[in-house]
């Protein structure tokens, strides 16, 4: 059985229909990539999936149960991380403190041990922020350890947020055009961590422009275009779909 | 960071300890009892403001709601104060915990609007009460006391508040640091973000909203009894409005801050006295200027210059 599947999910804003009867399936493990030109829906897709739009019909179902409509920390308790496209860092805390909150799930929330100061939950929080600063490092961030996240460089960020994720323990985890803005070397940098984390067994699905960056990395490519889905398959199947060939290049080349 | 704050607590107990030592007269007592009262109020207000980023127009409702309770209930019931100084407490978590719901689905403007509204209804039911609550006029609240002694001297009351001021500051700091503080932080700092990474945000605003209420429910009943006597005035807009401005001065998001916005707003009026009819036009425009040079607050800007953070 596939990890996620996906059945007919549509979106409508108004009179816009952003995702129309899209249709498809990942296979715990693997790296999928969703690409297309903008404008084609694929971070709506994102929104849809991870709990932050509701979709107008259709089915997401992930390990078999139905999780449509379910908001993104009920979706988070069930080991669905993302990563923004626009950033979505915390400015009012510092590069660790950031990561730290991806834990969140994972620590003692208690409102009055907190405010007591109680010994299990500070242990308990001394050792997260141990390996924080670890998940900082496997980023590639550690000079950022001691940082403020208002200090840090785009790239830096782009970076710190996977590294957040990650601090979820996620079994399927969703990066929104994880390369977009970064230099070549940075890129080939995100690049090994997507494959690092793919190996380490955490499904990745990845909204991309970067191609030669997809071509690499995925075992599956889902191709969307006006909210629709053109096609679907591997690299080299996506790549000689002339539905494909036209939407990127014009339908008379 | 938190090695800094932690040595922030230890100036406060000195401060606090070492203050009705110096201070040269019973007036100067009152003053810093009063700028105590207001610090712990402010503490828990910055935490929904200054940290979790949400406002609150409505606050002095819930300070009303403490001191009428430690009024009414010893008064007409024959309740012992700190039983009716609980039951306020325990009125305004309730209140404020069925009314946040609802509320915190609102966003900017529209929240400031509900929390303004639900503070002048708390007012407006103070004042027609009047069977209850002596009305416009204010009643007399009975002497807080405990097994045979009664706290009475304004000396005994500067040490109840200096206690409850330095565990404020203290859990706050705490508070501030723990996975439930960042959690309130993040969710300020990116709503969308604090959710995928499973922070439930309705109920987080819901506890820092009920957990400052409270916090100025009870400072509402110390108050009561320290004053002897309540009047309408403390649960009206204007002081909710005074409270938010003594955050927004000292600093948002700063526990130390918090406490220079109290002291210093509960002091300036007195230092303004000397402008006679000009005070509340001084009192504005020195509150303009420090928001035009100082618009993150007085605490974080200067920390900011001297290079040292918060």
């Amino acid at each position: 059985m596939a990890l996620l599947d996906v059945n007919k999910l549509s979106i409508h804003f108004g009179g816009v229909k952003a995702v129309q009867e899209v249709s498809f399936s990942i296979d715990a493990g693997i790296v999928y990539a969703v690409i297309g030109p903008n404008g084609a829906g694929k971070t709506t897709l994102f929104n849809l999936i991870t709990g932050v739009y509701k979709p107008t019909s259709g089915e997401i179902r992930l390990d078999g149960e139905s999780i449509g409509g379910k908001s993104p920390n009920e979706l988070a308790t069930r080991g669905v991380a993302r990563t923004f496209q626009n950033l979505q860092i915390c400015m009012n805390m510092s590069a660790i403190e950031n990561v730290m909150v991806g834990a969140h799930l994972r620590l003692d929330r208690n409102l009055l041990k907190a405010a007591l100061r109680l010994p299990t939950l500070t242990r308990r929080d001394a050792e997260m922020r141990v390996e924080a600063a670890e998940l900082m490092r496997f980023v590639g961030l550690e000079k950022y350890i001691e940082a403020r996240a208002d200090s840090m460089s785009y790239g830096a960020l782009k970076r710190l947020e996977i590294a957040r994720a990650l601090a979820m323990k996620p079994r399927l985890i969703f990066l929104d055009e994880p390369a977009a803005g970064l230099n070549p070397k940075e890129t080939i940098e995100v690049d090994d961590l997507i494959r690092k984390m793919a190996d380490s067994g955490i499904t990745v699905v990845l909204v991309e422009h970067d191609m030669k960056m997809v071509m690499n990395l995925s075992d599956r490519i889902l191709v969307l275009d006006y909210g629709k889905k053109l096609a679907e398959g591997t690299g080299e199947e996506v790549r000689r779909n002339p539905d494909v060939i036209a939407a990127y290049l014009g339908a008379h080349a | 960071m938190q090695k800094r704050a932690y040595f922030g607590l230890y100036i406060v107990i000195a401060v606090l300890a070492v203050l009705p030592l110096v201070v040269p007269n019973s007036f100067y007592l009152d003053l810093a009892i009063r700028m105590a009262i207001n610090a712990v109020i402010v503490l828990g207000l910055n935490l929904l403001i200054g940290f979790a980023g949400q406002i609150s127009l409505g606050h002095a409702g819930f300070l009303g709601i403490g001191a009428y309770a430690s009024a009414v209930l010893p008064t007409h019931f024959g309740w012992h104060p700190l039983l009716a100084m609980g039951a306020g407490a325990a009125i305004t978590g309730l209140l404020a915990a069925v009314l946040a719901r609802p509320i915190f689905k609102l966003k900017g403007q529209y929240l400031a609007m509900a929390t303004l509204g639900l503070g002048i209804i708390i007012n407006i039911a103070i004042r027609n009460e009047a069977a209850w609550t002596g009305g416009p006029d204010g009643m007399p609240v009975p002497a807080m006391g405990l097994m045979g002694f009664e706290l009475t001297s304004d000396k005994h009351w500067y040490w109840v508040v200096a206690l409850m001021l330095s565990v404020s500051v203290w859990a706050s700091i705490n508070l501030i640091d723990s996975p439930f503080g960042r959690a309130l932080r993040a969710l300020h700092g990116s709503e969308v973000a604090s959710q995928v990474v499973g922070v439930d945000v309705v109920r987080y605003k819901v506890a820092i909203f009920v957990m400052s209420a409270v916090f100025a429910s009870l400072m509402g009943s110390i108050t009561a009894h320290y004053v002897g006597f309540v009047t309408p005035n403390l649960a009206d807009f204007f002081h909710s409005i005074e409270l938010v401005t003594m955050v927004v001065i000292g600093g948002m998001a700063s526990v130390y801050g918090s406490l220079i916005g109290a002291v210093l707003l509960t002091a300036l009026p007195q230092a303004l006295a000397t402008f006679e009819g000009w005070e509340t036009v001084a009192f504005g425009a020195i509150l303009m200027v420090c928001m035009i040079f100082m618009p993150k607050g007085l605490v974080p800007t200067l920390a900011a210059k001297f290079g040292k953070g918060d």
